[in-house]
């Protein structure tokens, strides 16, 4: 069974209740999220599955900080994220979460290491950067590859990079979405398994979004969203 | 993200398209080359005319007939006022007073003709106005006693007279028909504001005034007047009023004559130089303004095509400030190299302008001045933020999900 919803005494990473996400799309309104609650506790695997439309990237907006809910409470590691100023925002997600894309997303211009060095940047770190940088690369794989350019290196290699760059400020959870929908198998699977060793030695937090079974398959917990409501939880509590 | 690296960061992606920033930075080169090169212009053609004022001599006083537009029937000018000024008891700042008469006359020699501009002056002429001669001497006293039928001639009209400029004295011209032995030949004094003394005549008042200007007793056109230094002309310019308003019997502040000093003429040159500099300055500011535009435009594609990047920086922790600094850096940048080039740039033009004025003889010399650098520096870091802030602004407020979202 899952934690309940209401009262738990142990400080959990992500607690969602009843959150709800309505967009205004000119004369149309949108109910993205009609009610979501979810716990996740420190070193769990979550997979969010559902079909396109279902809400579930915009659920993950949500626990990523980088949107806000309509309604409802979200705390991430404790911090409640309602009416927090777009600068305070920015400051939750660059210290407590990663992200990690099905497109990358790296800034083609720079290398490896810059682009792993950039969210130590934003958060002000001067010192020890570019070392933490490397140990970052190294940990994924990439001790070799610091000074390439994206466009240098294969699309499993950028998605290291990547996870490099969500890794490096010690975020309390990362959030993939489709990490493995650009990746040919053998890669994909290369990158789950970095993900769960890293999720073993560290106890960091996976949430991947995804549409792929194999993903779901290695989660501890699958949540299927449907028009914006969970509909099932297959798993076990860790 | 500090200064350095922001500016570090801006030149990479300035430099990762480089014709388009090339083009974009042409507009402001343009701008800057334009307003620096006209201000030096302006600059070098104030110092032009004010040279050839300070030329005239910088304690002198030029007095004419005629006051402000109330007076009728001004008095004119006769030699005795020309004496009474010269009375160093009355005027104790004036050291030498030189009346002269003026008029056009038709000069000729052999063949040759020119309508030219004749000077009737007494002896101290050449001494007042500086006037070398190259050949031969000045009109003495004995000149003007005897109504001498003699002339000294300015050194282009020599030129067109005689197609030499040596070996003329002791030939006979022939002014309105009268012949006229020359006795002197000044040295060429360069252009100046109002009349070029290169191509004057001089002959002795007295017989200007009975044989070619034909003025009525002893009255003058013009009374030039020397102050012992440059710093008493205004109390020579005192003196000399209150001389005139005895003698011409005027009321309290209506005077019939008008005295000029060479820093009247300087500050007439200045108002003209000036309203010339401000002119040609905001034609060239207007086309700084149109690169700056070129820069607002560039800024917005930039920020549309890297929206997704803009989101991914937002997504890892980059505040809304941190995006509007780096896109002021790359408009600030952009406006900053423009701005330099284009200072070599207007640098380069008013050399040209300067060769292309020196080849055809016209005297004027551009002058880049460290005050138009900077004005000019200033205003394009200025173009660059003020251009590039809205574009910044756009970025910034971007919403993360949104611009993470865009294809």
């Amino acid at each position: 069974m899952v934690p309940g919803h209401f009262s738990t005494k142990r400080m959990s990473i992500i607690e969602a209740i009843d959150v709800t996400k309505i967009y205004i799309m000119g004369e149309i309104v949108v109910h993205a999220l009609r009610g979501v609650s979810l716990t996740v506790e420190r070193g769990e695997i979550i997979a969010i599955m559902g079909p396109s439309g279902s809400g579930k990237s915009t659920f993950m907006n949500v626990l990523g900080a980088l949107d806000r809910p309509t309604s409802g409470t979200y705390s991430l590691n404790g911090q409640l994220i309602a009416d927090r100023s777009d600068d305070e925002l920015a400051l939750i997600r660059n210290k407590e979460v990663g992200f990690i894309f099905q497109t990358f997303n790296l800034l083609g211009r720079h290398t490896a290491l810059s682009n792993v060095e950039l969210p130590m940047r934003y958060a002000g770190v001067t010192s020890g950067r570019k070392e933490r940088a490397i140990a970052a690369l190294e940990a994924v794989g990439l001790g070799d590859r610091i000074h390439h350019r994206p466009n240098e290196l294969s699309g499993g290699e950028q998605q290291r990079v990547a996870i490099a760059r969500a890794l490096v400020n010690d975020p309390a959870i990362i959030l993939a979405d489709e990490p493995t929908g650009n990746l040919d198998s053998k890669s994909g699977s290369e990158i789950l398994d970095l993900l769960h060793d890293l999720n073993q030695s560290r106890g960091t937090t996976l949430i991947f979004v995804t549409h792929d079974s194999e993903v779901a398959a290695r989660a501890q917990r699958i949540i299927r969203l449907l028009d914006g409501k969970i509909v099932e939880e297959i798993g076990v509590e860790v | 993200m500090n200064l350095f690296q922001a500016l570090l960061e801006a030149l990479d992606s300035l430099s990762s398209n480089k014709l388009r920033s090339g083009l974009t930075i042409l507009g402001i080169v343009i701008g800057v080359g334009a307003v620096i090169a006209m201000l030096a212009i302006g600059r070098g053609a104030e110092e032009t005319i004010t040279g050839s004022i300070n030329s005239i001599g910088t304690n002198l006083l030029f007095v004419f007939r005629g006051g402000s537009d109330e007076v009728r029937n001004p008095d004119p000018l006769t030699l005795s006022d020309a004496n009474a000024i010269n009375d160093p008891f009355s005027a104790p700042s004036v050291v030498n007073v030189a009346p002269f008469i003026s008029g056009d006359i038709e000069l000729t020699f052999a063949s040759e003709r020119a309508f030219i501009h004749g000077l009737g002056v007494t002896s101290n002429y050449d001494e007042i106005r500086n006037l070398k001669l190259a050949e031969g001497r000045f009109i003495d006293e004995a000149h003007l006693l005897g109504r001498s039928a003699v002339v000294v001639l300015g050194a282009d009209t020599v030129e067109t007279l005689f197609g030499r400029t040596v070996g003329v004295i002791g030939e006979t011209v022939r002014i309105d028909g009268q012949p006229f032995r020359v006795i002197g030949v000044a040295e060429p004094m360069g252009g100046s504001g109002f009349s070029n003394p290169d191509k004057q005549v001089y002959f002795p008042l007295t017989t200007g005034q009975i044989r070619l200007i034909r003025r009525r007793s002893d009255r003058v056109d013009a009374i030039i007047a020397q102050a012992i230094s440059a710093d008493a002309v205004g109390q020579a310019q005192e003196e000399i009023a209150s001389i005139l308003r005895i003698r011409h019997r005027t009321s309290i502040g209506v005077d019939d004559f008008t005295i000029f000093t060479q820093q009247d003429f300087l500050e007439t040159a200045r108002t003209i130089t000036n309203v010339f500099t401000i002119f040609l300055g905001g034609v060239a500011a207007i086309s700084l303004l149109v690169g700056g535009i070129g820069i607002m435009n560039i800024m917005f594609v930039s920020v549309t095509e890297r929206t997704r990047e803009i989101g991914l920086r937002k997504a890892i922790g980059a505040r809304n400030r941190d995006i509007l600094f780096q896109f002021l850096a790359e408009s600030s940048l952009l406006s900053m190299l423009g701005g330099v080039i284009g200072i070599i740039f207007g640098w380069g033009l008013s050399s040209l302008v300067g060769a292309i004025a020196s080849a055809s003889d016209v005297d004027l010399a551009p002058k880049v001045s460290l005050d138009a650098i900077i004005l000019a520096t200033v205003f394009s870091a200025a173009v660059g933020l003020f251009f590039g802030l809205y574009p910044a602004k756009r970025a910034s407020d971007l919403e993360p999900v949104e611009a993470l979202r865009y294809e």
